[in-house]
Order: structure tokens, then sequence, then C-alpha cells
């Protein structure tokens, strides 16, 4: 293997650079990417950097020494339009053709809308450091009142960073119980609450039914008719795998990549890692498409091995882990939860917003959610067991 | 210099955070009856090693898991890339005592 050619610079694409470089590869590597900035860090964008705490420079991942160390060519502003399997060549917008021995798939994802909302000023989603600069500059000038379509973790971030600002906030949520897939029902609940504990109101079971204004948003219209006036409005209402691109090149797309536990596609040297992958999970049992950070930065470990070795390597199951910063409380979650897995507290208690949470099925410990109790958190992180799936033995 | 406990209360695998009388939070291990302290906060962004996963002379931050080596302070992964500043600490008469360093991280 003699070049590799990484499509998307963001988390999982760096991750991808630093394995082959830890790994002892030595050949060329050309990282595109369509975003102009070098690869920086998103979970901020609807924490510090929408508060003012950090500026743009505070969430580069890399460094210039860093840079340099790992001698990749980026092709900034490039976006890539197609995947040609049998050459492994990838062609770009402006019409070049790249060619490579390996290509990993890293293009993440991008976030959902209303429709309605092109082309309507002050509404918004956040994805990209742009769209954190666009929805910064209007969440500071003036007092907008603000609407959040979506109670996720994102929406709960921005609903937090905007009242932090001092500014009107609401919640408008589909679900009568927010993150109950991501924590169960009564979890989702528990965590729901802070909403209110700031002051921050929360709409469940309200649909949306549309926007409000001409040129500029006035308001959400909600399902049942009720208005919810606002300036601004951001529309959190998840995201979806950048795949568009590989329409045609053969490979299995179904809500992501699938790929096998080691990161491999059915296509031989082509892997796929972070967000827009969907990767058979030793943990969970199925194949599951994580968005959360620290599997993008584990999963291009696990493909670069395959990419190595030629043979698909597998990871040690590890439970999926992801925390959420919002009104001063950390939630850190860790596992994957099935309709019926009971939580448990085993520290702390509800009232004081401060405890942890065992989830049990049959009596194993499937996932553990804690709320500014990290020690606990680290300790139970541990102890939690995976499904058993049995992997099929290469040919 | 300040005394941050008996050592019967940090035994073993065990950690302290201490915030009075110190410029910035310290945190204070005890890895396998070998003490050590270092700043709290990690260099990456805002979490307690005091919270974190102690192995070896290894700290695993509790939010992002870059690990410390408590000896010379410094990431042994990323995404910390910032050294910890180390402070000296010692028993005396049963007492943890911990003298802080202000000086640049290694
Ligand atoms: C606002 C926000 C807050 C978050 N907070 C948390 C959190 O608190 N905790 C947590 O665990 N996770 C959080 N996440 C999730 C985490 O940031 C993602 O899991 C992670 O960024 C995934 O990395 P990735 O490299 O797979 O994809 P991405 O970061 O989405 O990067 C993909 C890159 O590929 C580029 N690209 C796409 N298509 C093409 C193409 N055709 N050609 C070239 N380039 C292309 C994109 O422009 C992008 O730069 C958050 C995400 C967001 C947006
Ligand atoms: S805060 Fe410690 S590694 Fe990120």
């Amino acid at each position: 293997m003699r070049s590799v050619l990484v499509v998307g610079a963001s988390l999982a694409g760096l991750g991808a650079v630093r394995a082959l470089r830890e790994e002892g590869y030595e050949g060329a590597i050309t990282v595109v990417g369509e975003e102009r900035h070098l690869p920086y860090d998103r979970p901020p964008l609807s924490k510090q950097f929408l508060t003012g705490e950090y500026d743009a420079a505070a969430l580069a991942l890399g460094d210039a020494e860093e840079y340099q160390d790992l001698d990749a060519d980026w092709l900034l502003g490039a976006r890539a339009v197609r995947l040609a399997p049998a050459a492994r060549t990838v062609t770009l917008a402006d019409g070049r053709d790249l060619r490579a021995d390996a290509v990993v798939i890293a293009t993440g994802a991008t976030a959902r809308t209303l429709p309605g909302a092109r082309g309507l000023a002050g509404v918004h989603t956040l994805r990209t450091l742009h769209d954190a600069e666009a929805l910064r500059a209007e969440l500071t000038t003036g007092r907008p009142a603000v609407a959040v379509v979506g109670a996720g973790f994102i929406g709960a971030e921005v609903a937090s960073s905007a009242r932090s600002l001092g500014l009107d906030v609401t919640v408008i949520e589909a679900a009568q119980a927010p993150l109950e897939r991501a924590l169960g029902r009564e979890m989702g609940l528990v965590c729901a609450s802070f909403h209110a504990d700031h002051g921050v109101r929360l709409l469940c079971g309200a649909g949306v039914a549309g926007l409000e204004g001409v040129g500029r948003v006035t308001g959400v219209r909600l399902a049942d008719g009720r208005v919810v006036p606002a300036d601004v409005v951001v529309v959190g209402v998840g995201a979806r795998p950048a795949t568009d691109w590989l329409d045609g090149s053969g490979l299995q797309v179904d809500d992501g990549v699938l790929c096998d536990a080691g990161c491999a596609t059915d296509i031989p040297q082509v892997v796929a890692v972070g967000d827009v992958a969907r990767c058979l999970d030793l943990f969970t049992g199925g194949h599951t498409r994580v968005e959360h950070w620290t599997s993008a930065t584990d999963q291009p470990r696990t493909a670069v091995r395959t990419l190595l070795t030629g043979v698909s390597a597998p990871a040690p199951a590890a439970a999926p882990y992801f925390w959420s910063d919002q009104y001063r409380h950390r939630i850190q979650f860790a596992g994957h939860l099935r309709p019926g897995d009971e939580p448990q507290l085993v520290e702390g208690d509800l009232e004081s917003r401060s405890f942890a949470a065992v989830y049990r099925r049959e009596g194993r410990a499937v996932a553990v959610l804690a709320v500014d109790q990290a020690k606990a958190f680290v300790r139970m992180r541990r102890t939690l067991r995976a499904c058993v799936v049995a992997l099929p033995r290469p040919a | 210099m300040i005394t941050v406990c008996r050592i019967e209360d940090l035994p073993p695998g065990e950690a302290l955070r201490v915030t009075e009388g110190v410029p910035a939070p310290v945190a204070v291990f005890n890895a396998d009856g070998v003490l050590y302290a270092v700043d709290d906060t990690c260099t990456h962004q805002d979490a307690s090693l005091a919270d974190g996963w102690l192995e070896g002379c290894l700290v695993e931050c509790p939010l992002h898991a870059s690990s410390f080596d408590l000896r010379t302070g410094r990431p042994t992964c990323p995404p910390a890339k910032a050294a910890l500043r180390t402070h000296h600490v010692e028993v005396v008469d049963g007492l943890v005592l911990l003298h802080v360093n202000v000086g640049e991280p290694a």
C-alpha cells in the first residue's frame, strides 16, 4: 500500500491520518475536505463557542508541529462527488480524479432541517463552524427571542447557551418524552427538566406545522395551531449521514455506509469511520451508526489496522460513550439501551440533579448514566457487559 | 505548604482534589503507595482529573480519555497536548503535605 486517500477532514479523518502514522505507514496520504478549515472540534460549537468562552482558534484539533510530522496533503474546500470502487478513484467537484491504494470514508453527517427553512433568514442549523458563527452573531445582536426545535442533546445545549446569554428561550419537542431513545423515558424526563430549572420553556408533544414569516422568520407554527413567536429559530432535529457522493459506488449504504466490525466495507481496501459509518458493533450486537465524538476517535484506529493488515481487524467491544454539557451540568452516558432496560439509581439523588444510574437487562449492566458524577461514572463504565455476537469466520 | 489529609484518608488507588489555599485546583493521587500531585484541571477542556481512572502512574481523564503520566504531567495520548504542572507531595508524621509549584509545566 503506497497511497491512502481520506475523504472528510474532521475528527475521524484526522484520526485516520494519525493512526496511519502511529502504525508506521510511511506512504502518501491525501485528505479531501469540503470545509475550508483544518480539522476542528465540533462539540464546543453548541457550548463554549456559542457562549463566547472559546474562539475559533481554541477549536483546532491539531497544531502546526503535528501537521508537519503527519506529512499529509490537505485538499481543503474540495468536495468529493464520486467514488469508483474498482480503481479506488475519487472524483472531486472540480473534475479532478484522485487514485489511491486505499480509501477512508470519513464524511460524517449533515444537519437535517425543516421544510420551508431555506431562504428564510433567522433559521439555523448547527453542524459547522460557519453555522456556529452565523448563529452566535444573531444571538448576540439585540435580545432575540429564541425557539429551538428538537430537545435532543444539541438542541438542549443550544437552549442552555442561549439562556446563559440572557435570552428568552422556548424548546419545541415532537415527542412526549424527550431523549427517550437515548436515555429511556424516565431518565429522559429527568434530564429534560433542566430546561424548566433554568427558566426555559419546554413544549412536549408539539409537532411543527411550519415556519412563520416572509423573508425573515417570526415564529414557529405548531400542529395544534399555536404559534411560538421567535426572532431566531434553531433546528436541532438530528443529522443524516453524508453519503450522497457514494451513489453509484456499489457500496452498501443504508443509514450510513455498512461495515463489518473492523470498519471494512464490501469493497476491498475501502473503510468507513465516524458519523458516516454503520459498523457491526460488538457491544450493541447490531449494525449501529454511532454519532459520538469518542467513536469518531476510536474507529479510525480499527479501520487503519484493517487496511494495513488486509484483514478486517475488530477492536474489543466497547460501550458507545458520549457526554453533553448543559445548564452547568455534565451528562455522561455509556452503553446502548433497548426498550425495557430499567435504570436503577446507584449514586446521589434526582432532586439534587447529581446522580448516577445503571441500566440492567436480565440482570446484566448494559448502560450507565451520570449527571455531575464523573468519578462514579468512570468506574461503572468499566463494569458494562457487551452483547455476545458471533463474528462471521473469515472465508 | 498545605496539609491535605491524614495518609489513612488517601488509600492506594484513591485521589483527592485540593481547592483551598491553591492558585488552581490540585489533584493528589495515591498510586499503589506512591503519592503524586498534579494540576486537577485537564489541559484539554474542562474536567477534573481527581475523578479520572488511575492505573499505575497514569490517570485517564474522565471526559475524553487523554492519559497523563503523573511523574511528569505529560499527556501520553490526544486530545490533550499540553502538560500538567506537577507538585511536590510528601508524608510527614502521617500527614499528607502539598507544596504547590507555580512554575511552568515540564
Ligand atoms: C454542535 C455539535 C455538538 C456536539 N457535541 C457532542 C458532545 O457533546 N459529545 C459527543 O460525544 N459528540 C458530540 N457531537 C458529535 C461529534 O462532533 C461527531 O460525532 C464528530 O464530529 C464526528 O466526526 P466525523 O469526522 O465522523 O464527522 P464530521 O465531524 O461530520 O466531519 C465530516 C467532514 O467531512 C466533510 N465532508 C462531507 N462530505 C464531503 C464530501 N463529499 N467531500 C469532502 N468532504 C466532505 C464535511 O464537510 C466535514 O468537515 C457534537 C456534534 C455537533 C455538530
Ligand atoms: S477534558 Fe480531558 S481529555 Fe478532554
